[in-house]
């Protein structure tokens, strides 16, 4: 327990000639759950991605655990097996019942019985407040419900580490809090996250550490509160400012 | 998707001569039908007489509409068309699994895959580019003249594996069409997932591609019905040749006429179809939202 459960290294991402991240560095202790905050095109959803290695760094390094998961022959599929990722825009497969959804990537990847894999998923979406929906399709879900369906999908493989990525942001207002929950739920549980949000009464609430970027810079880190109510750059309290006016945080 | 468009558990779907329009339908009622029937009885009748009067019919029905060749040519037609039948199933079955996995491999990322990328890629340019009776002749005189040891000698073998190679090529880029219209996010998706890349296709983009590209694929199944009629070059005796036959023997082309009906029957409800399930489709994409 001595290395931090994801750690970031100078990491660099650009894609072409422009750069996303910028020599980022940023400690995840376990059980910990990190909030990424900053504008779009901040490189939020970039950092996660290179996180689950969808996206390939330029420079820099990734630790797991105390492990490089981005040294030369690590096979991305062993380090995604390890950790959830959950998009924006939900990315159920259409084609799959809930439950089949769920149960894909135990069964395929992580070898378990169909029948271990299903009660599994059963007793997952029972906890969540979703075992009547077990065998709809995605298509005749509210998008509050794909989104959590998402969630319990990444948990069903046991991951040491969720990221998420702007959850809530393509849901009606009325549906964000039943995702929100969820996301509490797990925190009570104990569960390492990084999360990419724009909800900063959220981020406020249940952060033990946010992280402002800009322009693929993590300009300023810290507890919430100092973060939210003493941040120490002019950008952290320009953005602030801005979301504050739009009535984003109260 | 299968069981849960409204559209269609609701009932009425497209009608088989195209889209119903319910309202239409039912405001004009019997009355529209009964309209639309007697003003096709009296169009077709018109061309018809124009047709039966001519100069030139009694030649024309001599020639191709002779009741009695017509019998005559009939039951070796059909036995050579039900071969046609019989090797467009086969073929269909064979296209149909190498095309998707030719495709797949397509599909493959990462420069780990770039010798089989490179592979079907080459496969698919070059068997494009050859006129499929060109490969026809090729492999179905070619392959029985090298008498080779322990390879087959028959002629509809190598013209049927012909016509499987060249439906391949054009199929696979059907199924190629539909992977890629799978959005990145649902490959992202299950990658995040730790499936491995066949894995992601197998499970994840090929179930919903296929679903997209069915109406294509069915289109092809219109051509092949036909296409497989081009082995007669070889002299295999299906439809086709058959009536070449009876023509060679009688001078008189009812058998050609009669190939022709034979060919009909099959490929008109099979458009048909195709078309009715791909109107059904477009109405349940519609219906979901996209």
């Amino acid at each position: 327990m001595n290395h931090p459960k994801l750690e970031l290294c100078n990491v660099h991402k650009a894609f072409d000639s422009k750069v996303v991240l910028h020599d980022v560095d940023l400690a995840v202790q376990h059980h910990e759950v990190v909030c990424l905050i900053g504008a779009s095109g901040s490189g939020k959803s970039t950092l996660l991605k290179c996180v689950n290695l969808l996206v390939p760094i330029d420079g820099g390094e990734i630790f797991l655990e105390g492990e490089n998961i981005t040294a030369p022959g690590v096979n991305p599929n062993l380090v995604r097996q390890r950790m959830g990722i959950v998009f924006q825009s939900f990315n159920l497969f259409p084609h799959m019942s809930v439950l089949d959804n769920i149960t894909l990537s135990p069964r395929k990847v992580h070898g378990l019985d169909r029948s271990a894999a299903e009660e599994r998923a059963r007793e997952l979406l029972d906890r969540f407040g979703l075992g009547d929906k077990i065998n709809e399709y995605p298509d005749r879900l509210s998008g509050g419900q794909q989104q959590r369906v998402a969630i319990i999908r990444s948990l069903a493989i046991d991951p040491e580490l969720i990221l998420l990525d702007e959850v809530t942001s393509a849901l009606d207002p009325e549906l964000i809090a039943e995702v929100l929950n969820i996301i509490r739920d797990l925190k009570e549980i104990g569960m390492t996250m990084v999360i990419a949000t724009h909800e900063m009464g959220f981020a406020r609430d249940v952060a033990d550490q946010v992280c402002f970027l800009d322009n693929g810079v993590i300009l300023e880190h810290g507890p919430p509160d100092q973060i939210f109510h003493k941040p120490a750059e002019a950008r952290t309290q320009q953005f602030l400012q801005r979301i504050i006016e739009a009535g984003r945080l109260s | 998707m299968t069981e849960r468009s409204s559209v269609d558990r609701l009932g009425r779907g497209p009608g088989l001569f195209g889209p119903r329009r319910r309202s239409v339908v039912r405001e004009e009622g019997a009355r529209g039908a009964l309209i639309a029937f007697v003003s096709t009885v009296i169009f077709l009748g018109f061309v018809l007489w124009v047709i039966l009067t001519s100069d030139a019919w009694p030649a024309v029905q001599r020639q191709f509409f002779n009741w009695t060749h017509f019998q005559a040519a009939w039951p070796s037609v059909l036995s050579g068309f039900w071969l046609d039948i019989r090797m467009f199933m086969l073929a269909e079955v064979l296209i149909l699994a190498i095309a998707l996995i030719v495709a797949m491999i397509r599909a493959l990322r990462g420069p780990a895959f770039f010798p089989l990328r490179l592979l079907a890629v080459t496969f698919i340019d070059l068997i494009r580019g050859v006129p499929i009776i060109l490969l026809i002749l090729l492999l179905g005189f070619g392959v029985p003249a090298l008498q080779l040891p322990g390879v087959p000698r028959s002629e509809l073998l190598w013209g049927l594996t012909a016509l499987v190679i060249s439906y391949s090529a054009y199929t696979a880029e059907v199924y190629r069409a539909g992977i890629e219209s799978v959005r990145e996010s649902q490959r992202m998706s299950a990658r995040s997932l730790g499936l491995t890349q066949v894995q992601t296709l197998r499970y994840v983009l090929v179930p919903q591609a296929i679903r997209n590209v069915i109406p294509a694929l069915l289109n092809g199944f219109v051509s092949l019905q036909k296409d497989v009629a081009l082995v007669f070059v070889l002299g295999v005796r299906e439809g086709v040749r058959e009536a070449q036959i009876y023509n060679a023997h009688t001078f008189n082309y009812t058998g050609y006429i009669a190939a022709t009906i034979l060919f009909l029957l099959v490929s008109v409800p099979l458009a048909r179809f195709t078309d009715w399930y791909t109107d059904r489709d477009r109405r349940r994409k519609q219906a979901v939202g996209g």
